[in-house]
């Protein structure tokens, strides 16, 4: 969603590029100080400001600048003035403009105009509407109030690397999150794990940020029975294999979470081979499977046939760089190894099927692949000791002739020597 | 026994055969405590026709395309017979060569084998070892590796600095703006028509000469070398030389098997240029020097400089025996002997920091 959000955002925001007209707003909060200069600072960058909006579009009054002098007449309740919007009536302000797709199009024809109506349908905004409850999230809190940024912008609050933060600010906070039943260790926990190490210190704006899986204006948590679907829209080959595999029926019955069961929510890590390993603490199907019982005998199989995956592309790589190091010309048996470590890949997703037997049918291909880079290690190898041998002999030989020829030249200079004593 | 008489008789008046081998018969090496640098000469032709013998065989295989060049090479080195022999000592040989040119050069110029009348004599074995260092840059892109590619886009940028017709030259050695396909096809034509059609005339030439003229006797040799019977070229000297060949090729079969010349990854125009692109160790101290010019020099650009000094040393090189016209004088030849030290102590130092210092581009 948001890959076509930004760039469309971006767009916008370069259009823009204009400074706010004059208005006895600006005028006269040039003129203070402190927290009533700053909305005119942050204003001069305001993606609103640049698009022509002035201070009265959200505010009400009499921009005029002849009536910067006059603070009455400029702040007029008659010219609709009405000051700082309560917080209650932020979404409602936004949307008078953002929902109205006649405005929008002016601006930017693509830009939804259903943020009120998602926002209505978020955690958010339930408690906003139904329970009055001004502390919940509005549009300014994640979007800035007077220095408003395109989304696609570095600097904007809901850029994708700055999401977590900016949730973070309220879900993070012990304090402002009491009383609403909800922990405040997701944002480290995410800011842990290969989603978080992606975005944050990776820099992949492809990896989720909470908005991914939560949804934006509409934020919920997912529920048990969508969390397959939104892990799935990344991981859909996962997805799938799970949705037909002997757990999907279960886990519903028990209102099991399918992905997070396993894989946790926030704090997914790496997922490694030592999950399947029976003998390991990290065993994930020994927490739901008796020992001995046909799930953990499946578990403990489908970890001998990647385990035995592993070893023989290890076995490979191993015979392989030995050659290599010793200067043999390998690329092929590389190029074999490179395309069996994909099919482990593939393997490890084979996974969610659950059926051992289809994982030993999927991982035939990578252990063929293995066996033949073992093969040309094994071959190259052999070569090498060829060549030595050749070497050797080839040594033998060129060193015979040369010693022949020294005794001969010896010889020779004998004879010449004898001659020119006789001559 | 009667028909090998008649067949050379058959020969004997068809050609003259008797003039050759009485030519070499009465051919002799003068024996003084310098006579070991006369081997150097024959060494250098042992690994040219290494290089020749090689070449062809590995030309059977070779495919001078960017698409199929590194294929054929990678090809030549896993799936022919002996095909990773052969490129191996195409390879090491090549250097071989180099090195010997290298060291037959400096003795003949120490021992001042330049000398009336050998003036044409050194003139061709210098071109021939501009020729012999042509061969290495050409045949350095055929296999079409990310070295060679890198390393030919750095060298051929060299010649643009000519002045006036340096970026015709640029275009010329690469047949468009950059390193392409068509670099690949121009130079391999440079590096099996070109090259060996003027490397064997040179040869021919050079060859032929040293028979005409004998071997020179160093100055302060010449007592020696006449108190002491020279040594007859026939079978002494030849033998003596074939010993050494066979060491050599002993040498070879042992670099060619242990340490086999290195394929790496195929050219690819787009990647970055990998770190710490160095040339073959015979440019890197001109490689090494042009890192330590200036910039500027004056309102000059300094590696224009350094390159048009480079060249100027060349002719210099070139011109030796038309500059040094009286080594037997001594005060002038001295001079000559000091530059030759000077330039050898040069080329060592700047090697040896292009290995010791690190690469920084």
């Amino acid at each position: 969603m948001k890959k076509i959000f930004f760039p469309l955002l971006l767009g916008l925001s370069l259009a823009h590029a204009q400074t706010p007209p004059e208005s006895s707003c600006l005028i006269c909060h040039r003129q203070l100080e402190a927290e009533l200069l700053a909305p005119v600072t942050a204003w001069a960058n305001d993606i609103h400001a640049g698009s022509g909006l002035g201070c009265e579009s959200c505010h009400g009054g009499n921009p005029s600048p002849a009536v910067a002098d006059d603070p009455e007449a400029a702040m007029s309740r008659a010219a609709g003035y009405r000051g700082k919007p309560a917080r209650t009536s932020i979404p409602r302000l936004c949307a008078s403009c953002h929902s109205d797709p006649a405005v929008i199009k002016k601006y930017n024809p693509a830009l939804p105009t259903d943020q009120l109506a998602s926002y209505r349908t978020s955690r958010h905004g339930e408690l906003l509407f139904q329970k009055g409850d001004d502390k919940v999230a509005v549009c300014s809190d994640c979007h800035g109030s007077h220095g408003i940024l395109a989304a696609g912008d570095s600097r904007s609050p809901v850029y994708p690397l700055n999401v977590p933060a900016t949730c973070g600010r309220c879900h993070a906070d012990a304090g402002y999150m009491a009383g609403y039943g909800i922990g405040v260790g997701q944002v480290a926990d995410y800011e842990a794990s290969v989603h978080g190490e992606a975005l944050l210190r990776k820099r992949d704006t492809a990896a989720p940020a909470c908005n991914d899986c939560h949804g934006n204006h509409g934020a919920i948590p997912p529920e048990v029975k969508n969390i397959s679907h939104v892990c799935g829209r990344c991981h859909f080959n996962n997805a799938g294999l799970f949705a037909r595999s002997p757990h999907a029926q279960p886990f519903e019955e028990m209102g099991l979470a399918q992905c997070e069961t396993c894989h946790g929510n926030h704090n997914i890590t790496a997922p490694t081979d030592a999950r399947l390993d029976p003998t390991g603490s990290e065993f994930a199907c020994g927490s739901c499977h008796e020992p001995e019982s046909a799930g953990w005998k499946n578990g403990a199989e489908m970890f001998a046939i990647l385990h035995a995956m592993k070893s023989k592309i290890a076995t490979a790589d191993s015979l392989v760089r030995r050659a290599e190091r010793a200067g043999m010309e390998v690329s092929e048996a590389k190029f074999i190894i490179s395309a069996a470590n994909d099919e482990l890949i593939k393997a490890r997703t084979q996974v969610h099927t659950f059926r051992s037997a289809l994982l030993q049918e999927r991982s035939k291909t990578g252990v063929d692949l293995a066996n033949q880079a073992v093969g040309l290690g094994r071959a190259a190898l052999q070569e090498l000791q060829y060549r030595r041998q050749g070497l050797a002999v080839s040594m033998v030989i060129i060193f015979a002739v040369a010693a022949a020829l020294y005794a001969k030249i010896r010889r020779k200079d004998r004879e010449w020597q004898q001659s020119q004593e006789r001559g | 026994m009667s028909t090998i008489v008649a067949k050379s008789s058959f020969w004997r008046e068809r050609f003259p055969v008797d003039a050759v081998v009485h030519f070499f018969a009465r051919k002799t090496v003068p024996l003084h405590r310098h006579t070991i640098w006369y081997y150097l000469g024959g060494m250098t032709l042992f690994f040219f026709l290494i290089q020749v013998g090689t070449g062809v065989l590995l030309l059977l295989y070779y495919r001078p395309t960017a698409e199929a060049a590194f294929e054929s090479v990678q090809f030549i080195m896993t799936k022919v017979q002996f095909g990773w022999l052969i490129r191996s000592l195409h390879s090491w040989s090549a250097n071989l060569m180099v090195a010997a040119a290298m060291i037959h050069m400096f003795s003949v110029f120490f021992l001042k084998a330049y000398r009336k009348p050998r003036e044409i004599t050194w003139v061709s074995g210098v071109l021939l070892f501009f020729l012999a260092l042509a061969f290495g840059f050409t045949g350095y892109l055929l296999p079409w590796n990310t070295l060679a590619y890198f390393a030919t886009r750095v060298g051929t940028e060299i010649v643009s600095v000519v002045p006036v017709i340096g970026h015709e030259l640029l275009l010329f050695l690469r047949g468009g703006e950059d390193v392409t396909g068509a670099t690949l096809t121009r130079l391999f034509g440079f590096h099996v028509a070109v090259l060996p059609m003027l490397t064997t005339t040179l040869l021919v030439l050079h060859l032929l000469l040293v028979q005409v003229q004998g071997m020179s006797v160093p100055p302060g040799e010449e007592a020696r070398a006449v108190q002491r019977k020279p040594m007859p070229f026939f079978p002494y000297f030849l033998m003596r030389d074939l010993v050494g060949w066979l060491v050599a090729l002993g040498m070879l079969a042992a670099l060619a098997a242990l340490f086999p010349w290195e394929l790496g990854e195929k050219a690819d125009p787009f990647a970055p240029a990998p770190p710490g692109i160095k040339p073959e160790w015979y440019f890197l101290f001109m490689f090494q020097t042009l890192k330590y010019v200036p910039a500027k020099i004056l309102f000059l650009d300094g590696e224009v400089l350094g390159i048009l000094a480079f060249g100027l040393v060349g002719v210099f090189w070139l011109l030796v025996p038309f500059l040094d016209r009286h080594p037997e004088a001594g005060g002038r030849t001295r001079w000559f002997t000091v530059f030759g030290w000077l330039a050898l102590a040069f080329i060592v130092v700047m090697s040896l920091l292009a290995y010791v210092v690190p690469q920084t581009f």
